[in-house]
């Protein structure tokens, strides 16, 4: 447990927080990291790091290498508009919104009270005098939006369809729910504050009515992946730190190889994007806690409290699945989640993971509806995330699967990042 | 009638600015402050009247913020959490007089201060009351026509209960709500009347009293299939919605009402009958559903030449939206004019309806604030 004690501050900053007057907060795991905010007990002079907004433009989207918030909302829309000049405005929309809101300001011209007292304000109004708490918001495009069910293109995107925007394979053991998958738009915003994110999901939906609208959206809380080294290792719903080996920001190599969509991979109004791949994994919180440590810290393959691997050593070690116990078994499991993942097994293929601890009330028998919402990044979702889930998916494979259920799926194509003009998606229409 | 302008502030992105540059209402555009931990600079410190755009830079090492005062620090407009290095945009509107504006580094003390003059009348826009009053008074004639309809056939609803002819009374019960609904922001101005008529059974019990009205008489024709005890219940009804009728009569709506009024009316739908629990019983939701369309239609068409001159495509877009909801509705009508009962409706359909009110509603939100500007 020494990570966790070192990470003194996350306690005071979240203190901090408290006492700027935003109540609700859930511990995310983890901490160590910056979610302050401008409160009366910090000394003047004291830059606030959750002042300073992370910018907009770029050619990537912000929120995918983006050093992971510890909060998210994401929500999935269908368009309920078939117009083709609805489905621009409406991108372009959602750009000028973002641009606004990521850096701190209202949505509009008028924003949340300067307005006409007649009017209803362009902006819902609950993130005024609040830091950009760096939020991110970042958009994705589903099949369903490319072509129908009948496979006839919608929106004149005729031609457009990325090759690998495919509907993910079914896998042994889903139980997804439709209502609660796919979607032709997506969009995640992440923040440190709670009341960010959601003000960014509200706007944007609001702006939407008419053209889209909401098919399902999650909250999520306690980053359960590290997406740069600076970050500690956070913990999901299980108890254990999540992400270890996850893909870094300064890993540009990583980035480069499992990430953005490069030239030759194409389509062209792709290239700099990447896919999201979204599943909503319910955990069986109340067996799992009644597994002995033992036999949880075998079924991940990694110790519970430091995150090493079983085969010794800290939480980076290397992994060295050829040891033997006394009783000549592999001392990591074959079918332990983190040998099932991990690359060596799966072609080399690695992820950017970016998911959210979730926790949606009770289940009305006093269990925790509880879980992750996974959200991994990638340049080839056939060769990244569908090759790793076919290695872990079935009840013969990852011993975990006993306590988890995938529930809800999605991929979306994710456009590249937009300059001073323009809008997401831009090269959709030209 | 309240001028439209209002003295508030927000924060917007710098992007915006440069659309609202056009914009008749910006006065002072393009106004820079430059905030460092000991100065406080202000491009123009002579504004005119109407709303001005400060765009606040932080050169300084500590947070600061920026706030413009009236007369005794009465705050104008400010705009917090500048860090260093960063701009944020305050808009704020300003009448003719002196203000000062004010850095805060480390957002604290009284800041460091400079006097600001604004001088000027905000520009005006043309009065159209004549226009408005046209509208109002044609929406008069439409409430008129529906409440001649609104006595005659609920006084035929009462009759069919009072006679005991239940298969009748249930004939009637939409038809007659029909021109009730059409019309509701008149009932709801009466607010006492309006829950003795129209109130649900819930209200009723929390607010210890008899539950009566409507839905009173819906649930006996509906739950108990008779009109036993009916005739007291009847009789009131007839009652009650002759005094709404005569009291809307010497108490027209306003135009900047009936603009209220249109977005009611979609409200009333959005909150009570795609929920299905307006005709709990009796599930006739659809007949009521459509009604308040049309009346929410009918108040869009007084004010059509008022909003036509002020915001043509504020119009375009209510007529497309209103289309595609009226589209969508009307395969829910059979050939006589009967509609499907609501809980035979599946998910996807009441989502879909539910989706085609928000988009109408999001453009009808904006009419009041047109129609209050041409005052």
């Amino acid at each position: 447990m020494s990570e966790q004690n070192e990470s003194t501050s996350g306690l005071s900053r979240r203190k901090l927080i408290g006492a700027a007057g935003i109540g609700a907060l859930a511990v995310g795991a983890g901490g160590g990291y910056a979610v302050g905010r401008q409160g009366d007990e910090s000394p003047a002079g004291v830059a606030d790091p959750d002042a300073k907004p992370i910018p907009f433009e770029g050619a990537h989207q912000a929120g995918i290498v983006t050093p992971a918030q510890d909060r998210l909302y994401f929500v999935a829309l269908d368009m309920t508009s078939e117009e083709r000049a609805d489905l621009i405005s409406l991108l372009k929309d959602w750009t000028e919104a973002a641009r606004q809101m990521t850096q701190g300001n209202d949505v509009g011209k008028f924003g949340a009270v300067s307005g006409s007292p007649f009017a209803p304000p362009e902006d819902t109004g609950e993130a005024l005098g609040l830091p950009p708490s760096g939020l991110t918001i970042t958009v994705g495009f589903g099949r369903g939006l490319f072509v129908d069910a009948k496979g006839k293109a919608r929106f004149g995107l005729d031609g457009k369809l990325p090759d690998k925007l495919k509907q993910l394979p079914a896998f042994s053991g889903d139980q997804l729910d439709p209502a609660i998958s796919d979607g032709d738009l997506a969009i995640q915003a992440c923040a440190n504050d709670p009341q960010v994110a959601v003000h960014a999901v509200r706007n944007l939906v609001r702006i939407a009515f008419g053209r889209a609208s909401v098919r399902y959206s999650q909250m999520g809380f306690g980053r359960t992946s590290s997406t740069s080294s600076a970050q500690v290792t956070a913990r999901n719903m299980l108890g254990f730190k999540d992400g270890t080996a996850n893909i870094k920001v300064e890993d540009k190599k990583d980035v480069q190889d499992f990430v953005w969509v490069p030239k030759e991979d194409g389509p062209d109004w792709l290239v700099g994007g990447s896919y999201l791949v979204s599943r909503k994994i319910n955990m069986r919180i109340e067996i799992w806690d009644r597994e002995p440590l033992e036999g949880q810290e075998n079924i991940i393959g990694r110790a519970k409290g430091s995150g090493g691997p079983l085969s010794g050593g800290d939480e980076f070690a290397k992994l060295d699945f050829t040891q033997k116990n006394d009783r000549g078994a592999p001392v990591i499991d074959k079918k332990s989640h983190v040998r099932l993942a991990h690359p060596d097994f799966n072609h080399g293929a690695k992820l950017l993971r970016r998911g959210y601890n979730f926790v949606d009330g009770s289940d009305g028998l006093g269990q925790l509806s509880a879980g992750l919402f996974f959200i991994a990044y990638q340049r080839d979702p056939e060769k990244q995330f569908v090759q790793v889930q076919r290695s872990l998916a079935g009840s013969q494979n990852d011993l975990l699967n006993e306590y988890i259920v995938h529930v809800s799926s999605g991929l979306f194509a994710c456009p590249p990042g937009v300059g001073r003009k323009g809008f997401w998606g831009e090269g959709l229409f030209t | 009638m309240k001028p439209l302008a209002t003295l508030g502030v927000l924060t917007i992105a710098a992007l915006s600015l440069t659309a609202c540059a056009d914009d008749p209402k910006s006065s002072s555009g393009g106004l820079t402050v430059e905030a460092t931990d000991s100065k406080c600079s202000v491009s123009q410190t002579d504004l005119k009247a109407g709303p001005s755009t400060f765009k606040v830079t932080n050169k300084g090492s500590k947070v600061t913020e920026f706030y413009v005062y009236a007369d005794g620090d009465r705050i104008m407009g400010e705009v917090e959490n500048v860090g260093p290095g960063l701009t944020r945009n305050l808009v704020v509107d300003l009448p003719k007089g002196s203000y000062e504006g004010a850095c805060k580094p480390g957002m604290v003390g009284d800041g460091i201060r400079q006097k600001l003059t604004v001088t000027g009348e905000a520009a005006k826009k043309l009065s159209d009351s004549q226009e408005l009053k046209a509208a109002a008074t044609s929406y008069e004639r439409y409430v008129n026509s529906q409440t001649v309809a609104l006595i005659a056939k609920t006084d035929e609803f009462v009759t069919a209960v009072k006679d005991g002819d239940v298969t009748e009374a249930k004939k009637l019960y939409p038809i007659a709500r029909t021109y009730w609904e059409r019309i509701e922001p008149v009932a709801e101005k009466f607010g006492d009347l309006d829950p003795l008529t129209d109130g649900r059974e819930a209200d009723a019990k929390a607010e210890k009293r008899d539950f009566t009205g409507w839905h009173r008489i819906e649930k006996q024709l509906w739950v108990d299939n008779n009109t036993e005890g009916m005739a007291p219940y009847a009789d009131d009804l007839l009652t009650n919605v002759k005094k709404i009728v005569a009291l809307g009569k010497d108490a027209p709506l306003t135009a900047l009402e009936l603009a209220q009024g249109s977005k009611g009316l979609l409200d009333e739908v959005a909150t009570s009958k795609i929920t299905g629990e307006e005709d709990e019983f009796s599930h006739t939701d659809l007949w009521d559903f459509k009604a308040n369309i049309e009346g929410s239609e009918a108040a869009i068409a007084a004010l059509r030449p008022v909003l036509e001159k002020q915001d043509p495509a504020l119009v375009k877009e209510l007529d497309a939206k209103f289309k595609a909801l009226d589209d969508d509705l009307d395969q829910y009508q059979d050939d006589n004019g009967d509609w499907t009962f609501y809980d035979k409706l599946t998910k996807a359909q009441v989502k879909r309806l539910s989706d085609l009110v928000a988009a109408v509603s999001e453009p009808i939100s904006r009419v009041a604030a047109v129609v209050a500007e041409s005052a």
